[in-house]
């Protein structure tokens, strides 16, 4: 086995080093009813060609997003990533080491962490970040739980046009450990009513800019009317590019951004790892959940960087910790902060007006194929289109022409009357070819 | 460069340089260069990245909220961002170029291969949310492993989605708190050994349970008659490590699961530890009822730093029905479904949902590799050759370092406690610190908390025989230093390290967590 260094002599000498006649001594403790004489029931060792052959069949029956007129989004943007983030984050150094437990042999992975932070927090537009969080949705579960702690409420108001996986994770993690959640009803044309929903038993508001529809919803007067009832302002961002072109969350008085982070540096990959941006204001700190690092010095003065604040963390606090997490996210952060190092701020708003312009040329496209109405007066790079047809159907229909024309509404929320409802995205990686293309074949299978 | 330095890296009042070492004009030292911060190069009208020239677009359709303020991020150019973290990754120890033996990390080998098909466009180049009849190879993979993962556990049932060992846990307790509810019965207590990881009683705490502690026997394993002894209608769950922390197999497993579900609780496993027994012990056959399988330990899909990971849980016939969305399912001939919504009048009474999308599929993709590489006859050479390893290295020191629970085995790790060090003004932080100047990474210290001054050596399977003994030899070497009272060789540790020890105290009381341009504060106090 190509993996493992021990000869057959190795493991008899180390065998006779310890003293026992063979490796089943070594397994003694295990009760004989769970004993296993032989290997499970799985096929054997593979050659390296065998693997690599059988794992070309499985992407082969695949219709991969470069392959075809790609424009779906709904959580996860498909974004050209410049081939050097991909050559860095496999530096042996970066990809096969851990959670920097020994700052002193860690420096690289920890400076990272403190540019990573650094940039959420401009980003954003907030005080301090964390080291990263799993993804988004998680990321925004997190969020809440951290302000029930803060304001010792423990209802949080949920925004009709978040996102239905994050609202679901929320849903569970706050039904699971005993919180009250309130729901809104999604209204698909934009401008939800969120004030009247808020009042002095709420912890929290959690809104997402833009929604799930696309709309940019002006946080300013939600987070004022939260202010007022004591209640904390959650902000979420499924499209970190959006930023880039877009007030942050933390100039219109967000306490709490959570954000997924997949845009920048991460591929599609199915949905996994991504990489959960949060983000808050530095009187919270203590209640952030997540590692985080910090700058100090060594003992010669020199600059250096350490994991800290671990007194909020599992290993420390046990079950008085703020959160269960314990490690991050750790190279998508990397590929989020080397892809945004090659961008700067001038090449992320460049980038996102690019998106923009794109979305602006489809949305404009996709309104003149008869039949078809765009929700959207305002977006960033997505929008929703209303079809004279269930958007599954025509979704299907599309991808049969080379097409993967975005995500129908009915996907994330069955069985709620929004059947006809498909949402779209474009961003840089779509061709004017493309759009034409999309709108020629939504034609064909509307007529 | 116009970064600025100055008053910056020496800052507060520690340290003298060492006689012995003469300054350099750049602060570098031959192959080891002092990298600034992206900000400090201070260029922010820089881009590294040169977009296709395209409409963009006069009028923005924003709604008014545009960014009224320039993103204040520098930008590099493609050779300077090249350089930039190319320089840091320097400064990190990794597994690619030595021994890692971070005991209940399982820090084994990264084979590329897995890598390499993991990039295959087919693979990731693929949107969770496409029609599924676009992505059959996809769900075909998450199928396979699942079978894979089912049979190596020998458990029915596996939740996939779950995006760490820590969210795994938190999975499987949702399962059993709402396999619990269905049941109409409000359990309020789970119970925790002492020497658990300190995910466990957080992922408890997290849904509302009361956390009591079972204590470790003498030997370092849990006495099924004290799990008995703490049982009652009110215990919802056991949450136990197996392998336990220290190492070790608990013999009587089967017997406490067996009073856990007389009771009527559930037994959640932790299977940080199944590196340890895959191929040898199925945790199916011991009682186990939901274990979460971290498949950047086991199945070797690459730490990166501090994750990704992923956290897969396998489930028994009684919390199957529980687990949460989404999933796949074959339908024969008609190929493959991905259920992500609950249907009315179906068997399945999902918890909920874990996270956004299917879960980490790039680990997936990794893990599948190495299995399927390894094959059922390498994987269980693998766990024979971990926990082999693990005890050469403890036959080899433990004349001269304390092992706290001699009566066991060792399974893939094995536990010291710092009792070889009374005599010495030397600790387990000390032996840790020398082991980096003497090119390792050192072992897990300070863990599991049940013994005083732990060290965790887990060597796994993927270190040869020569590795070892290098490793042995240097920590006798060092233990013999450390009794002999030789306090030069470990109060300056590390010396050779990219930085010496680091204030983490002055890190914590007043922290520093992101780069500001002038920090006023900090300069109005040097």
């Amino acid at each position: 086995m190509r993996y493992l260094p021990l000869s057959a002599d190795d493991r008899a000498a180390m065998l006779h080093r310890i003293g026992v006649g063979s490796i089943d001594d070594l397994f003694a403790d295990v009760p004989r009813a769970a004993w296993l004489d032989g290997p499970v029931d799985l096929p054997a060792a593979k050659s390296e060609i065998e693997v690599e052959r059988r794992f070309r069949r499985f992407a082969r029956r695949n219709l991969a997003a470069g392959d075809a007129a790609f424009f779906c989004g709904a959580g996860a943007y498909r974004h050209h990533v410049p081939a050097t983030v991909d050559h860095l984050i496999q530096r042996s150094e970066f990809l096969t080491s851990y959670t920097p437990y020994q700052p002193e042999i860690s420096q690289g992975t920890l400076q990272v962490l403190f540019e990573f932070q650094t940039q959420v927090c401009e980003l954003t537009g907030m005080e301090v970040a964390n080291a990263s969080m799993y993804d988004g949705s998680t990321a925004t579960a997190e969020a809440v739980l951290m302000a029930h702690r803060l304001t010792k409420r423990s209802r949080a108001v949920v925004a009709g046009n978040l996102h239905p996986h994050y609202a679901a994770v929320v849903e569970t993690t706050s039904r699971l450990s005993s919180h009250d959640t309130v729901f809104l009803t999604p209204t698909p044309e934009g401008g939800e009513d969120l004030l009247s929903a808020i009042d002095g038993t709420c912890s929290c508001v959690v809104v997402q800019t833009p929604d799930v529809f696309g709309h940019p919803v002006d946080l300013k007067p939600i987070a004022e009317r939260a202010h007022e009832a004591g209640a904390l302002l959650v902000a979420v961002v499924t499209e970190a590019v959006s930023l880039g072109l877009m007030v942050p969350p933390g100039a219109q008085g967000a306490d709490i951004v959570v954000a997924e982070g997949q845009s920048l540096g991460n591929g599609l990959n199915f949905g996994g790892p991504y990489v959960g941006l949060f983000a808050t204001r530095q009187k919270f700190l203590r209640q952030m959940p997540g590692r985080v690092c910090g700058e100090t010095v060594d003992v010669e003065g020199k600059r250096g960087y350490v994991l800290t604040l671990s007194t909020r963390e599992q290993h420390i606090r046990r079950e008085k910790a703020t959160s269960n997490i314990c490690t991050n996210s750790g190279l998508c952060a990397l590929a989020f902060t080397v892809h945004l190092t090659l961008l700067g701020g001038v090449g992320l708003e460049r980038l996102a007006r690019l998106n923009h312009a794109r979305a602006t040329r489809l949305a404009d496209a996709l309104a003149e194929v008869p039949g078809v109405e765009v929700l959207n007066k305002a977006f960033f790079n997505e929008f929703t289109v209303r079809l004279p047809k269930p958007a599954a159907e025509i979704a299907e229909a599309l991808a049969g022409k080379g097409v993967l024309g975005g995500v129908p509404m009915s996907r994330l929320r069955p069985g709620e009357g929004l059947d006809d409802l498909l949402v779209v995205a474009a961003t840089e990686t779509n061709t004017d070819e493309d759009i034409d293309v999309f709108a020629s074949c939504l034609k064909e299978v509307l007529a | 460069m116009t970064m600025n330095r100055q008053g910056r890296q020496t800052a507060g009042e520690a340290g003298t340089e060492p006689a012995d070492r003469l300054d350099t004009f750049t602060g570098n030292r031959g192959l080891r260069i002092e990298e600034p911060l992206i900000f400090e190069y201070g260029r922010e009208r820089e881009t590294g990245v040169d977009l296709p020239a395209g409409s963009e677009e006069e009028s923005l359709r924003l709604g008014g909220l545009e960014r009224r303020k320039p993103l204040d991020l520098p930008g590099l150019s493609e050779p300077e961002t090249m350089r930039h973290y190319v320089r840091l990754s320097r400064s990190n120890y990794a597994i690619d170029s030595g021994i890692y033996p971070l005991g209940s990390c399982t820090m084994k080998h990264n084979p590329r291969l897995n890598e390499a098909v993991a990039r295959l466009p087919g693979l990731s180049d693929i949107h969770p949310l496409q029609p599924v009849s676009t992505v059959q190879g996809a769900l075909e993979l998450i199928d396979t492993l699942a079978h894979w993962l089912k049979v190596a556990t020998g458990l029915p049932a596996v939740a996939m989605s779950p995006k760490a060992g820590a969210h795994g846990e938190l999975c499987g307790m949702m399962a059993i708190k709402a396999a619990h509810q269905a049941k109409g019965d409000a359990r309020s207590i789970v119970l925790v050994p002492e020497s658990a990881h300190g995910t466990n009683p957080a992922t408890a705490a997290l849904l509302g349970y009361k956390v009591e502690t079972v204590p470790a026997r003498e030997d370092g394993t849990v006495d099924p008659e004290a799990v008995r002894s703490k049982m009652s209608p009110q215990v919802a769950a056991l949450m136990l490590t197996n392998p336990n922390t220290c190492g070790l197999f608990e013999p009587d497993v089967i017997e406490i699961a067996k009073a856990v579900h007389e009771a009527g609780a559930y037994f959640y496993c932790d299977g940080a530890n199944f590196n340890a027994i895959q191929g040898r012990v199925r945790p199916g056959d011991l009682g186990v009822d939901a274990m979460h399988i971290n498949l950047h330990k086991t199945f070797s899909t690459p730490h990166g730093g501090g994750g990704p990971g992923a956290g897969p849980v396998v489930l028994s016939e009684a919390l199957a029905p529980f687990a949460p969305l989404p999933w796949v399912v074959s339908n024969g001939e008609q190929g493959f479904d991905l259920v992500e919504h609950a249907a009315e009048g179906d068997e399945t009474r999902p918890f909920g949902r874990m996270t956004a999308f299917h879960g980490q599929m790039g680990m997936f993709v990794r893990a599948l590799a190495w299995m399927m590489s390894h094959g059922s006859d390498g994987m269980r050479q693998a766990a024979e050759d971990a926990v082999l390893s693990a005890n050469y290295v403890r036959a080899c020191l433990s004349d001269l370092m304390s092992v706290p629970f001699p009566d066991h085995p060792s399974m893939h790790e094995v536990l010291f406690d710092d009792g070889f060090l009374y005599e010495s003004d030397i600790s387990t932080l000390d032996i840790a610190k020398a082991l980096i100047d003497e090119g390792f990474h050192p072992m897990t210290i300070y863990f599991p908390l049940v013994v005083h001054g732990a060290m965790l050596i887990e060597p796994t399977e993927s270190e040869s025989k020569a590795s070892l003994d290098l490793f042995v030899a240097t920590l006798r070497d060092l233990v013999i230093a450390a009794k002999r009272g030789d306090r030069a060789r470990f109060a300056d540790a590390p010396r050779y390290a990219p930085r010496r020890r680091l204030d983490e105290t002055t890190a914590a009381r007043k922290p520093i967590l992101c780069w500001l341009p002038r920090r006023p504060q900090a300069d109005a106090a040097e």
